[in-house]
């Protein structure tokens, strides 16, 4: 038996309400399937699973309001008999959820096996009556929070800066269902940038790329493409970022305790929200799709986002950010890294600017990239190899 | 098709790639991209729309060129 609980879609997300079962009892379900709706800050979200195996029992209902970790369902694997009795999971309806629980619903949230009895709320939590007292004061649930004192106690300092978090996250929402979606994701943003901004220490580097070669060539390509196949350069951009990422691998990482390296090339996408405030669904796989490839994908991806209508590893899984807010007039981005990521590349505008070379001077298509890095993880040179790769990448616009 | 007709088609294509936007507020020399803060992800949109709808073929290099309500009911009465 296996328990699926709520993942985590992000640093920023602390809880989930079930809006819908698209499952029952005695389905079966296999890697990738979509089996419930949950509305999360970042908008009504498809859940996936990513075992095989047949719906044992729903252990939320429609409508419940329940912290990442806690139990959702549990499922048989396929091969394994389906218990004939049921047994009912002992979660109560305020589940309390250990770190531990959280961290691993973080990585897998259904390949835990299931413990007959157990509840993780046995786990004792150590902390300081001072900061049990004012976490009480302050209404903050110190079950989820990792202590900093010696042999991880919770201390006063941990509970302070929850409370600045709570603080920093908390949106008073009003209004109609989208205006109210829009508020979550507002408040989804303010806890990851203030997180952000408080642990990791940034640096920046920055490159401009002549872009001729590569307007010239998709002008080519678009002039044989049916309209609707035509491609935008924002393909090109994050092809040669995934390619850039082959040969710096060290940008492609998290840091969680140490730095640790991705071997998947998943690039989150940031897409802008008219009304305000920004999704950064995943492209998986980015190094494998071609531009047409990317572009299709893209032509999926984006009035989804839009909407707030994404899948659940769509917002967990990317390892890297690539945003190009510099459509319009806005000639460099300089952005705030996505924790637990480590980088994040920032594309301009694309403006005609004095290229001087071979003691020439002329006018051409410049694109201005930035790198916004954790340096923890890395450091200049990497970061400024990183950004030469990209910049050879997009010279050769026919081999992306 | 008259003005007006031209007109409620191209809101109605707007419509359909930014639900979130108003057309009517669009004056008929306001830059529609700037106005609605239109990418050019959703510019590719609007054009695959407009092409389906008035039957045109626009080519990449004319985009500059339909950058208003003005220019772009100009631009589809002479394509047709």
């Amino acid at each position: 038996m296996v328990e699926f609980r709520m993942p985590s879609l992000g640093a920023d997300m602390e809880d989930g309400t079930l809006v819908e079962w698209r499952v029952k009892s005695g389905d079966t379900v296999k890697r990738g399937d979509i089996i419930a709706d949950v509305d999360t800050q970042k908008g009504l979200i498809e859940i996936e699973v990513f075992d095989e195996g047949t719906i044992d029992q729903l252990v939320i209902k429609e409508g419940e309001k329940v912290p990442v970790g806690t139990v959702m369902a549990t499922i048989t694997p396929a091969g394994e008999k389906i218990s004939s009795k049921k047994e009912t999971i002992p979660i109560k309806k305020e589940t309390v959820i250990t770190e531990k629980a959280k961290a691993d619903a973080k990585k897998e949230p259904i390949k835990q096996p299931l413990k007959e009895g157990s509840t993780e709320s046995h786990d004792r939590i150590k902390i300081s009556p001072l900061a049990k007292k004012i976490a009480e004061e302050k209404g903050i649930d110190f079950s989820t929070i990792k202590g900093s004192g010696v042999e991880g106690i919770i201390v006063k300092k941990d509970i302070d800066l929850a409370v600045n978090m709570k603080v920093e996250s908390h949106v008073e929402v009003t209004g109609s269902k989208k205006e109210i979606a829009t508020q979550g994701v507002r408040a989804a943003i303010a806890s990851a940038m203030s997180r952000s901004n408080r642990e990791i220490p940034h640096f920046y580097l920055e490159t401009r790329i002549d872009m001729s070669n590569a307007l010239d060539w998709l002008k080519e390509t678009n002039k044989a493409r049916e309209l609707k196949d035509r491609l935008l350069s924002v393909v090109l951009f994050i092809k040669a970022m995934a390619k850039a990422i082959n040969e710096v691998p060290e940008v492609n990482a998290y840091w969680e305790n140490g730095l640790k390296l991705k071997d998947v090339i998943n690039i989150g996408f940031a897409v802008s929200l008219r009304e305000g405030g920004v999704v950064i669904p995943a492209i998986p796989n980015a190094e494998q799709k071609s531009p047409s490839e990317l572009m299709t994908f893209l032509k999926d991806l984006i009035p989804r986002a839009r909407a707030l209508k994404l899948r659940s590893s769509e917002l967990s899984e990317s390892t890297i950010t690539l945003t190009s807010v510099g459509e319009g007039n806005v000639d460099k981005v300089f952005g705030v890294i996505y924790p637990p990521q480590v980088a994040i590349l920032g594309f301009g505008n694309i403006v005609e600017e004095a290229w001087a070379e071979n003691e020439a001077i002329n006018a051409r298509p410049v694109v201005h990239v930035t790198l916004a890095a954790d340096h923890r993880a890395i450091d200049g040179y990497l970061g400024g190899r990183f950004l030469t790769a990209l910049k050879n990448n997009l010279q050769n616009p026919a081999e992306l | 098709m008259k003005d007006q007709e031209l007109k409620g088609t191209i809101f109605e294509i707007l419509r359909k790639i930014a639900p979130d936007i108003d057309p009517e507020e669009l004056e008929m020399d306001d830059n529609i991209r700037e106005v609605f803060g239109i990418d050019s992800f959703d510019f590719l949109q609007f054009i695959i729309g407009l092409d389906d709808e008035f039957g045109i073929k626009t080519p990449e290099e004319d985009y500059g060129k339909i950058t208003t309500l003005n220019a772009l009911t100009t631009y589809i009465k002479s394509s047709k």
